[in-house]
């Protein structure tokens, strides 16, 4: 059924369509909305044979996630940013436990400084956590992402993070399809566990592993997860066939058939992005996009297939790794290895800054011209960052730098130091 | 208390049988059919007062759910020496997730439980004292503030004993470990507050909160028996003394732990809904010397220079349990 | 359930891991002796017995203790119960009441009518026994068990011996007595009364007898030599105790004076107080620490109204019945010195309780037999040196109480029926003995020990009414489990419970435990924490 609703509200009433069992809920921005929307359903009746538990911190919602799949029940959370990284230690538990629990992630930046807009820092951080990462380009995917996760999940025993950008998907208004629970019902079947915790059937989960078998145990996880590259597009497939439209998969192409240039991207803006090539191939230029659905696991195959014509890509990302530089642009070099394809790393948006088509299409311009540095920050703005380092040279006790660049930019009173 | 006093048989209540009591009347431990929920062939030190203490608590639990119950257990020494790949000591069903989130585990699969309708299963948390006390608070708080169905144990063996004997909130005054080293003006751990986990919990109000003690297993079985025949979060506190990090001779385990009930270092109680419900008394009070003096943590106490001073402030602590919780009776001097 | 590899396991699969290979000392389960059942003159197995009394089969409990003892009734009234002082209970709080015990399943059984288990054989040999004492008693009742055709003749006209004769009515009534001995004889021991025999090789010769036991006891009061008046009223405690199994009882006036210290001396002075003596005094040359007497009798006298002079000895006496009576004072040795002091003491009687001597008669012309102090010296065995005569009791050397004289029947009953099979009777080796540092006593409630009711006393200055009552079921049964069961298991799970390895098993009722070496890391807990001893911790060989 097409409804006008915000972001946190579809994916709400989706992820109540999947019958989830037990919901924790730890309040933080941008996810709020979405366990809220949880809460008033149980207590309505809506969403019926569900606890839904208030914790006191995002690591008990984890570990409390963590306690109700191990008994067997569908297992459900959301959280963000420095919740994500508050329950780090029971995020790698849940994935090395093999426990199916789906959490979104309505990913925001990480501090200090402390900002609460949307960049995918938190997902990166956790990229390595044994999760699996979906990353939803509008707020239909959001939703459907969900549906298949439960599905993914529990039939390769692994959690799944759908990460949906904070406020720019979670807040926004827009029309989606909310399936029935009859369509729900036929794509996800009740959770049958790998393993549970039962008196009819004792056994200890969570036993201390050594070096005789530690390695055994990680390869077993990646070979679920490759496993997962195979069960994606199925599930999409079926999905498809279910729902009557395209979610999930593991890449997305656009206009790449004969794309000279391939941007590639994670979530919401891949729709902006979309739109800049739209106006470039106007222009005459062959460019096209890959959105990238499957961060873990991480579709190499498919990358270096869609990208195998192309002269250049530009990885446009939400995230940087500080010291290194770009971290999907580094995953994405991996599948492009061997070729003599340039590739430009471009960190954008970070703590919500806005990323304009503007923007976008002066950088692409550059970098169809091969006039990109290997790393690029979008919209930098230099004269700020210039002025800090001198002060910082000058003076030993330059103060703390979001304070005085926020002065410079006038955001804040002068002198107030 | 609620450990009932027994008609007088030769050697009373104290010990773990007796074949001359009424089958009813005996001691889970002393039943051939125990569970032994914790198996032969775990790893704990000679004379583990922890393995000791959660053999006797989860039996018990086993007895008073009919075998219907799930273990949830923090990292620690219990979790270490009991479950090392390829082997399990448990012969329950049993969780072993992180350090610091038992109790919050304990409350998922009370929720998966109710959510399946089989609240005849019953959950308990355990964990040692670091678990509890320090890492652990927080999701132990919680788990109390929501009074979520689930009995949580606490083994405290007063140190991080499973990372080589560390302080934790719960070791006391004056005893050496690691980080604590009995060097300097004061040496030792610092005199303070500590964390008083039992009163803590019963702040919360929960239904239910006892301490107990290896030394009386009586006494520690019926509190066991009692939480699981209350709904909702309960708390039992075990005393378990360990001889690797207290430095005491392996078979000194139960009498160091009557010792510390004797000199009212370690007060046995019992409260439910915040209020003080139940004390066992001291039988035959003793100095608190008799207790320090078999413990190498407490060893530089005595020597090479007796520390009175310290001993004094320990015995200060003993004589306010004392009095703070009625340990001996006003009319006879003496305990039950 | 299709279990992902490695950190999920199946349950209790430790046992796999066998921690044992860490030991270096093993709990070994052992049984020592206790110091009850060390000190008992009988050879009682108390601990034995006191077992079945806790659960309260006391029948049982009877049948065990007259595997020892044939008559728990009188020992239970009349034994000093040297095992209670020694009983470690006695570090605890106070020794376990086990004579009051005894004493309630005597007194059980012949309210019951309880008899003994028949000889399972007849052995066709003929044992006599000389003397229907304790010790005669004792050794006819085992012989007889023993499947020994057993004839015990006897001087007297009646059996008990200084049961009868030499402890009064007070302490031991008389129907307790005799349904003991009653009990004895009906094993299919012959009693002959009024035999006395003369000598004892002619005696077996005519009887056709394969063996004898003698133990005729000593009767014959030892005296003192005392200047008297030809009236003056002289007489020896034998005489008067005797003489109150009689038809008619002693005359002793109203003022009766008694001169000794033994247990003798007292029965004699409160016999003579309740015959209506308004003065009953005994004169003793030394304190009443020295006094061979034992203090509860000391203490009963007095409680009666008994006089006691210490540090006295008596000069002479008058025929008007006064008594010079010397003043004693103790040396730097302890010994009594005359002070030349003296103080006179009017009496209507005077009865001396200087002690006995055995009338040794029968044996003349035995060969091989050695005489030495009065008494006939005997082996290990209770022999004398003439085969196939044994003795016992008084009349050997030993401690003089009922106790030692059961026990000596016993001893001999064993050693002769040995001998008349051709073999020797090794006794048991015996354990080592359960001292108290081996206990751990915490695990012991506390419990007062139960008083025996006494007569009021008028009634004991005036009857020959029994003056201490006996238990009832409720007391004797809690007496009974104040038993600390020192040395032997009894199984109370300590060691089963306190194992943190799960390495003791519990056999079962009865069966006790054994402990499970493929696990038992030798912690010692079971050891340390066992309430009476029965673990001992014995190093491995590495």
């Amino acid at each position: 059924m097409l409804k006008q609703c915000e972001g946190s509200h579809a994916v709400a009433a989706t992820v109540a369509l999947c019958r989830p069992e037990v919901i924790c809920a730890y309040p933080i921005s941008p996810q709020t909305h979405i366990v809220e929307g949880l809460s008033e359903m149980v207590r309505d009746g809506t969403l019926q044979g569900c606890e839904f538990i208030n914790v006191e911190s995002e690591f008990a919602a984890m570990s409390v996630a963590i306690g109700a799949s191990a008994t067997g029940a569908r297992s459900y959370t959301a959280t963000a940013s420095q919740g994500l990284l508050f329950m780090a230690e029971a995020v790698w538990n849940a994935s090395g436990l093999g426990l199916p629990i789906v959490m979104t992630l309505a990913n925001r930046a990480i501090g200090a400084p402390i900002n609460i807009w949307n960049d995918h820092t938190d997902a990166m951080s956790m990229r390595d956590a044994g999760w699996l990462q979906l990353f939803a380009e509008n707020n239909q995917e959001a939703a459907d992402l969900h549906i298949q996760a439960f599905r993914l999940a529990e039939e390769i025993s692994l959690p799944i993070m759908v990460c949906m950008d904070g406020f720019i998907l979670t807040h926004a208004y827009e029309q989606v399809d909310i399936p029935t629970q009859e369509q729900v019902d036929a794509y996800l079947p009740p959770y049958e566990p790998r393993q549970v915790l039962d008196p009819r059937e004792p056994v200890s989960i969570g036993a201390m592993v050594g070096p005789e078998a530690f390695t055994e145990v990680r390869y077993l996880a990646h070979a679920r997860q490759m496993q997962a590259l195979d069960l994606i597009p199925q599930l999409a497939t079926e999905f498809r066939q279910q729902f009557g439209r395209d979610s999930g998969g593991l890449i997305r192409t656009y206009c790449t058939d004969d794309a000279v240039t391939i941007v590639v991207a994670l979530g919401s803006v891949l729709g902006t992005i979309k739109d800049t090539v739209d106006d470039l191939r106007e222009a005459g230029h062959k460019i096209g996009v890959l959105g990238i659905t499957s961060f873990r696991p991480f579709p190499t195959n498919a990358i270096r297939h869609a990208t195998r014509n192309a002269h250049r890509v530009v990885v446009v990302e939400k995230c940087f790794a500080v010291g290194v530089g770009g971290i999907v642009s580094r995953d994405v070099r991996t599948a492009m290895r061997d070729r003599p394809q340039r590739l430009y790393g471009v960190v954008a948006g970070l703590g919500g800054r806005a990323i304009t088509k503007s923007s976008l299409h002066g950088l692409l311009l550059k970098a169809m011209d091969d006039e990109l540095e290997q790393l690029t920050f979008l919209d930098l703005d230099w004269n700020a960052v210039n002025r800090e380092l001198e002060r910082e040279r000058q003076t030993r006790r330059s103060g703390p730098i979001a304070e005085n660049l926020l002065r410079d930019l006038g955001v804040v009173a002068a002198g107030a130091v | 208390m609620t450990a009932s006093i027994v008609k007088f048989y030769q050697t009373g209540t104290h010990t773990v049988g007796n074949r001359l009591l009424d089958p009813s009347q005996r001691s889970v431990q002393a039943d051939m059919r125990r569970t032994n929920s914790l198996n032969s062939g775990h790893r704990a030190c000679q004379g583990c007062g922890e393995a000791l203490g959660a053999r006797y608590a989860i039996d018990a639990a086993m007895m008073a759910t009919d075998n219907q119950l799930i273990a949830a257990n923090a990292t620690g020494c219990l979790e270490v020496f009991s479950t090392p790949y390829p082997e399990t000591s448990w012969q329950i069903p049993w969780i072993h997730s992180l350090f610091g989130n038992t109790a919050a585990v304990a409350t998922g699969i009370a929720a998966a439980l109710r959510v399946k309708g089989r609240q005849d299963v019953r959950v308990v948390a355990q964990g040692g004292d670091g678990g509890t006390t320090d890492i652990g608070f927080g999701c132990l708080s919680g788990m109390f503030e929501r009074n979520d169905d689930v009995l949580y144990i606490c083994y405290d063996n007063e140190a991080y004993m499973n990372t080589g004997v560390q302080r934790s909130s719960a070791t006391p005054g004056a005893a050496r470990t690691a980080t604590t080293p009995a060097v300097g003006t004061e040496p030792g751990n610092v005199f303070g507050q500590g964390k008083n986990l039992p009163l803590i919990a019963m702040a919360h109000e929960i239904p239910y909160v006892a301490t107990a003690i290896v030394s009386e297993l009586r006494d520690l079985e019926a509190k066991v028996k009692r939480a699981m025949e209350i709904r909702g979060a309960r708390y039992i506190h075990v005393f378990v003394p360990c001889p690797l990090g207290w430095g005491t001779n392996s078979w000194d385990t139960i009498r160091i732990a009557r010792l510390a009930k004797e000199t009212g270092i370690f007060p046995v109680i019992e409260a439910e809904h915040g209020e003080l419900t139940g004390v066992s008394k001291i039988r035959r009070q003793l100095p608190v010397e008799d207790y320090l003096k078999p413990q190498k943590r407490f060893a530089h106490l005595f020597a090479p220079v007796l520390n009175t001073a310290a001993i004094d402030r320990i015995q200060a602590l003993a004589d306010r349990n004392i009095r703070r919780f009625g340990l001996i009776d006003a009319t006879t001097g003496m305990g039950d | 359930m299709e279990k992902p590899f490695a950190i999920t396991l199946d349950v209790g699969s430790s046992l796999a891991n066998k921690t044992g290979s860490w030991r270096t000392y093993r709990p070994v389960y052992v049984d020592r002796l206790p110091p009850c059942n060390h000190a008992c003159p009988a050879g009682e197995n108390i601990q034995g017995w006191l077992f079945h009394a806790e659960s309260g089969d006391y029948e049982q409990a009877w049948r065990a203790l007259v595997q020892d003892n044939p008559m728990p009734a009188v020992m239970g009234r009349v034994c000093y119960h040297p095992c209670e002082s020694s009983c470690n209970r006695g570090n605890l709080d106070q020794s376990v009441g086990i004579n009051a015990v005894e004493r309630f399943l005597g007194d059980q059984a012949i309210r019951l009518g309880w008899s003994f288990d028949p000889p399972a054989s007849d052995s066709g040999k003929q044992v006599l026994v000389v003397g229907a004492g304790p010790s005669g008693l004792s050794a006819a009742y085992h012989l007889a068990r023993l499947g020994h055709r057993v004839t015990i003749h006897e001087a007297g006209p009646m059996a008990g011996g200084m049961m009868r004769f030499g402890i009064p009515k007070y302490r031991l009534p008389r129907a307790v007595l005799e349904a003991e001995i009653q009990r004895i004889l009906d094993l299919g021991v012959t009693l002959r009364l009024n035999t006395k025999v003369a000598n004892i090789e002619e005696t077996m010769r005519e009887g056709q007898f394969d063996a004898a036991f003698l133990a005729v006891g000593a009767h014959i009061a030892k005296r003192a030599y005392i200047p008297a008046g030809e009236a003056a009223h002289l007489l020896d405690a034998m005489q008067v105790l005797r003489g109150m199994e009689g038809e008619e009882q002693p005359l002793l006036g109203r003022r009766v004076v008694v001169y000794g210290g033994g247990n003798t001396a007292l029965d004699v002075a409160r016999t003579a107080k309740r015959l209506g003596a308004t003065d009953s005094i005994i004169v003793y040359r030394r304190t009443r620490e020295k006094m061979p007497a034992h203090d509860f009798e000391v203490e009963e006298a007095l409680q009666e109204g008994i006089l006691i002079k210490w540090l006295s000895t008596i000069k002479n006496m008058s025929d008007e019945g006064t008594l010079t009576v010397e003043k004693m004072a103790l040396d730097e040795k302890g010994f009594p010195q005359p002070t030349g002091e003296v103080e006179t003491l009017e009496a209507d009687s005077l009865v001396l309780a200087l002690g006995q001597d055995v009338d040794l008669s029968l044996l003349n012309d035995v060969p091989g037999l050695e005489i030495r102090d009065g008494v006939v010296q005997v082996g290990e065995n209770m022999m004398t040196g003439r085969p196939g005569i044994f003795a016992g009791g008084d009349m050997v050397p030993s401690e003089r109480t009922v106790t030692v004289a059961i026990g000596h029947g016993k001893k001999a009953a064993r050693h002769i029926d040995a001998w008349l099979r051709g073999v020797v009777h090794e006794p048991a080796p015996k354990h080592d003995l359960a001292t108290p540092e081996r206990l751990n006593t915490w695990y012991y409630d506390d419990a007062p020990k139960q008083v025996q009711p006494t007569l009021d006393l008028i009634r004991r200055q005036s009857t020959f009414d029994e003056v201490v009552g006996g238990l009832d079921e409720g007391n004797a049964l809690f007496e009974a489990r104040r038993c600390l069961s020192c040395g032997n298991c009894f199984e109370c799970d300590n060691c089963y419970g306190v194992c943190p390895d799960n390495a003791i098993v519990k056999l079962g009722p009865g069966l006790r435990f054994a402990v499970n070496y493929d696990y038992c890391k030798g912690c010692g807990i079971c050891n340390a924490e066992c309430p009476c001893g029965a673990i001992v911790m014995v190093p491995e060989a590495i």
